[in-house]
C-alpha cells in the first residue's frame, strides 16, 4: 500500500481506505449496491498483511453488534451496508451511541420503503440524521460526493470517532459506491499497537491489570437522574461537534441570487446545473454539504440573508429541505426538488427546476 | 453471642473471590444467577485470568453481571452478546472471551447470534442460565417453559398447540461441529455447584486449546417468577425440569456423549403440583 493513482469503484475505496487506515475488523453482510466492499476486503487478505479481521455475519443485525464488541475492545471496526440493512442495524446504532463507542459504518442509500429498489436514491437523511433508533442520539454524518472522498473521508472517519466516541456515519448511495473514478491512495497507517490502542481507548475492555477498575462499556443506567446526566453530556458533545466539525462547501455563493443545497450525488448533478445556469446569465451558487450532522446551520442562515432563493435538490421527496429551512427561518423562499426510487435528475432538469419553481415564480 | 465470637478474620475458611466486587447483587433469594456468578468468578480468580478476560453481559434479570465481576465487561442488546463476543474474541484472540445470559435472550431473540456463533466455532465460552421464564420482565412464558407450565403469559399453562414445543437448544448446539463442549448443570445443591464449576473451568481452559465453543447450560430455579419458595422451586426444578432438560455433559471434546439420547423430546411428562 503506498500513494498511486488507481481506477477503481467507491465501494472499493472504502475498503481499500480502511485497509490502508489501518482498521482493526470489518463484520458486515453482503447487499447490493455496496457488496464490493466485503469482496474487496476478502480479496485482499488483509489479515495476512496488516493483521485485520474480516468477517462475513450472518445478519447486518449480528454484522452491526460485532461492531459494538470488537470497537467496545478500543479496536478500530467497522461496517458497511444500503438502505434495508442499515435499517435493521438501527438496533446497534442507538447501543453504539448509549455506550459512546467509536466505529465506522458506511451506507450506500437505495430506494425505498421496503425492499424498495437497489438503485441509487438519498431517501435514509431523516433515519441517518434525526435518529433512526431510539433515544436522543446522533451519529457524525459525512456525505461524500466522489471515489475520492469516499477513500479520504475514511481516515477522517477514526479521528472524529476516537476524539468523540461517537459512531461515524459515512453517508453515501448506490451511484458514488458503484461508478468507478480515479483515486489517490495512501500510505499505510499502521494498526495501533497494543500500548497505543489503551492509550487511545483508556475507557475500552482490554482486561483489566491490577492498576485500574474494571471497565464496563454500556448503554443501561437504572437511575433516572443519572440518565438524564448521561443525555445532557451526549447533548453536550453535540454541540461541539456543531462548533467545531461542520464541514460544506460554498461554490460561486460569494455573488449568488440563487443556491442550490445539496449533497452526495445529488450535488454533482446540481453543480453541473449551476455552470449550465452560469453559462445563461444566472447567477447560481451551490451549497454543497458534507456533514449532515453537524448540519451547516451558521453557513445556510448566511446564505439566506443573501439569496433571493433556494433550491433542496435532493433524490428523495424532500427530507434534508426540512433542515435548509429551519437554519434558513423562512428568510427566503426555499422549494424542493427531487427524484426518487432509485432515478436520478440530470442537470437540465435540475436548472429547470431552479428556474421554474424560485428564479421565474 | 457464641457466633459472634468466632467472627474473626483467622477464622474464615470460605470468602467472596477477589473477582466478584463489593457490589450489592439485585438477585431474589434463592435465585440461582449468584452462586453462577461466583462459580465463574472463582474459575477466572483460579485461572489468574482477571487481567485477561472480557464478559459480555445480556439482557434479563442478569443485565448487571457487570456490576459483580471484576473484569472488564460489554453491556450486549438483548439477544446479541454471542455476536459482540464474536468480535471481541477475533480481535484480540490471546484473551479470554466469555458470555452470560438467559433463556430468553439466547434461546428466543438471540437464536440467530447462538446459533451461527455456534456454527463458526467461536473459540469463547458461553454460560447459558435457563429457569424456564423471563425473570426480569416478570414472569412471561421463555422458550424453554414446559408443556402445562403456568406464566404471566400463558396463565392457564403452556399449550402445544398455542404456544408451540419447548426449545432445548443446549442439545440443538450440541449437533453442530462449532461446538467443542456442551454440558448442562445445576447449582441447587452443593455437590452440583462442585460439578457445575468443573464444567465451567472446563469451558474457560478449552478457550486455549482454540477448538471451538464451549456451551454451559445451568439449569435454574426462578422461585419469584415460579411463583414457589426458594425450596420449592428447587424440588420443582428436580423433578419436572431435568427430566425435560437431563444433567449432565452432552458433548466432550467435540464429540456427542453416547449415552445421551440428543432427540429425545418430552412433552408429555405431568408437572408436579407445589403443596
Amino acid at each position: 500500500m503506498a500513494k498511486e493513482l488507481k481506477l477503481m469503484k467507491g465501494n472499493e475505496a472504502v475498503a481499500r481506505a480502511m485497509i490502508a487506515s489501518g482498521a482493526d475488523g470489518y463484520f458486515g453482510y453482503p447487499i447490493t449496491p455496496q457488496s464490493e466492499v466485503m469482496e474487496t476486503l476478502m480479496a485482499e487478505q488483509p489479515w495476512e498483511t496488516t493483521g485485520m479481521v474480516v468477517l462475513q455475519a450472518e445478519s447486518e443485525l449480528a454484522s452491526i453488534n460485532m461492531v459494538y464488541g470488537g470497537a467496545a475492545t478500543g479496536k478500530k471496526v467497522a461496517t458497511s451496508s444500503s438502505s434495508p440493512g442499515i435499517s435493521l442495524m438501527q438496533e446497534g446504532f442507538t447501543y453504539l451511541a448509549g455506550a459512546e463507542i467509536p466505529c465506522v459504518i458506511m451506507n450506500a442509500m437505495r430506494g425505498g420503503p421496503g425492499l424498495g429498489t437497489i438503485q441509487p436514491a438519498q431517501s435514509d437523511y431523516f433515519q441517518s440524521v434525526k435518529g433512526g433508533g431510539h433515544g436522543d442520539y446522533q451519529l457524525y454524518t459525512i456525505a461524500p460526493a466522489s471515489v475520492q472522498e469516499m477513500y479520504d473521508f475514511v481516515f477522517d472517519a477514526w479521528d472524529i470517532a476516537f476524539k468523540y466516541r461517537i459512531p461515524v456515519l459515512i453517508l453515501t448511495d448506490g451511484a458514488i459506491g458503484q461508478c468507478m473514478e480515479k483515486c489517490m491512495t495512501r500510505d499505510y497507517i499502521p494498526r495501533w499497537t497494543e500500548e497505543e490502542r489503551r492509550a487511545n481507548a483508556p475507557w475500552a475492555c482490554w482486561g483489566k491489570p491490577a492498576s485500574r477498575g474494571h471497565n464496563i462499556v454500556t448503554s443501561l443506567e437504572l437511575e433516572s437522574s443519572r440518565q438524564e446526566a448521561f443525555n445532557q453530556k451526549l447533548q453536550a458533545k453535540y454541540r461541539t461537534m456543531e462548533e467545531n466539525e461542520v464541514k460544506y462547501e460554498a461554490i460561486n455563493c460569494d455573488d449568488a441570487d440563487y443556491i442550490f443545497v445539496a449533497y452526495g450525488t445529488s450535488s454533482r448533478i446540481a453543480m453541473k446545473a449551476m455552470q449550465l445556469g452560469r453559462e445563461k446569465g444566472l447567477k447560481i451558487g451551490l451549497l454543497r454539504l458534507i456533514t449532515l450532522f453537524p448540519f451547516p446551520k451558521k453557513k445556510v442562515a448566511e446564505l439566506a440573508k443573501q439569496a433571493k432563493g433556494m433550491l433542496c435538490v435532493e433524490m428523495s421527496a424532500g427530507q434534508m429541505i426540512e433542515d435548509v429551512k429551519l437554519a434558513a427561518e423562512c428568510k427566503v423562499p426555499i422549494e424542493h426538488y427531487g427524484r426518487y426510487g432509485g432515478m436520478i435528475p440530470t442537470p437540465e432538469d435540475v436548472l429547470a427546476a431552479m428556474e421554474k419553481q424560485i428564479i421565474n415564480k | 453471642m457464641a457466633n459472634l465470637d468466632i467472627v474473626k478474620p483467622e477464622n474464615l475458611v470460605y470468602t467472596k473471590t477477589k473477582v466478584l466486587t463489593d457490589a450489592t447483587m439485585h438477585y431474589c433469594p434463592g435465585c440461582g444467577h449468584g452462586t453462577a456468578h461466583r462459580i465463574v468468578a472463582e474459575v477466572i480468580d483460579e485461572m489468574g485470568i482477571q487481567d485477561q478476560t472480557i464478559g459480555i453481559a445480556p439482557v434479563g434479570c442478569s443485565v448487571l453481571a457487570y456490576n459483580y465481576f471484576d473484569v472488564d465487561f460489554e453491556e450486549a442488546a438483548h439477544g446479541r452478546a454471542p455476536a459482540l463476543a464474536t468480535a471481541a474474541k477475533r480481535l484480540n484472540p490471546d484473551l479470554f472471551v466469555f458470555t452470560y445470559q438467559g433463556d430468553g435472550d439466547l434461546a428466543a431473540i438471540g437464536t440467530a447470534e447462538t446459533i451461527h456463533a455456534c456454527n463458526r466455532g467461536e473459540n469463547i465460552t458461553m454460560i447459558f442460565i435457563n429457569n424456564g421464564i423471563y425473570g426480569m420482565t416478570g414472569g412471561q412464558m421463555a422458550p424453554t417453559t414446559l408443556i402445562g407450565m403456568k406464566s404471566q403469559t400463558t396463565p392457564r399453562g403452556r399449550n402445544i398447540e398455542r404456544n408451540g414445543y419447548p426449545l432445548r437448544i443446549t442439545e440443538l448446539l450440541a449437533t453442530l461441529p462449532g461446538t467443542y463442549f456442551v454440558s448442562r448443570q445445576s447449582v441447587h445443591t452443593a455437590a452440583a455447584v462442585r460439578k457445575a464449576k468443573a464444567a465451567i473451568r472446563q469451558g474457560f481452559e478449552n478457550q486455549k486449546l482454540k477448538k471451538g465453543v464451549s456451551f454451559i447450560e445451568i439449569c435454574s430455579s426462578c422461585n419469584s417468577g415460579w411463583k414457589m419458595t426458594p425450596v420449592q422451586a428447587n424440588k420443582w426444578m428436580e423433578e419436572n425440569m431435568f427430566p425435560n432438560y437431563p444433567i449432565g455433559d452432552i458433548k466432550v471434546d467435540g464429540k456427542l456423549v453416547e449415552s445421551v439420547d440428543i432427540n429425545r423430546i418430552v412433552v408429555d411428562h405431568p408437572l408436579s403440583v407445589v403443596k
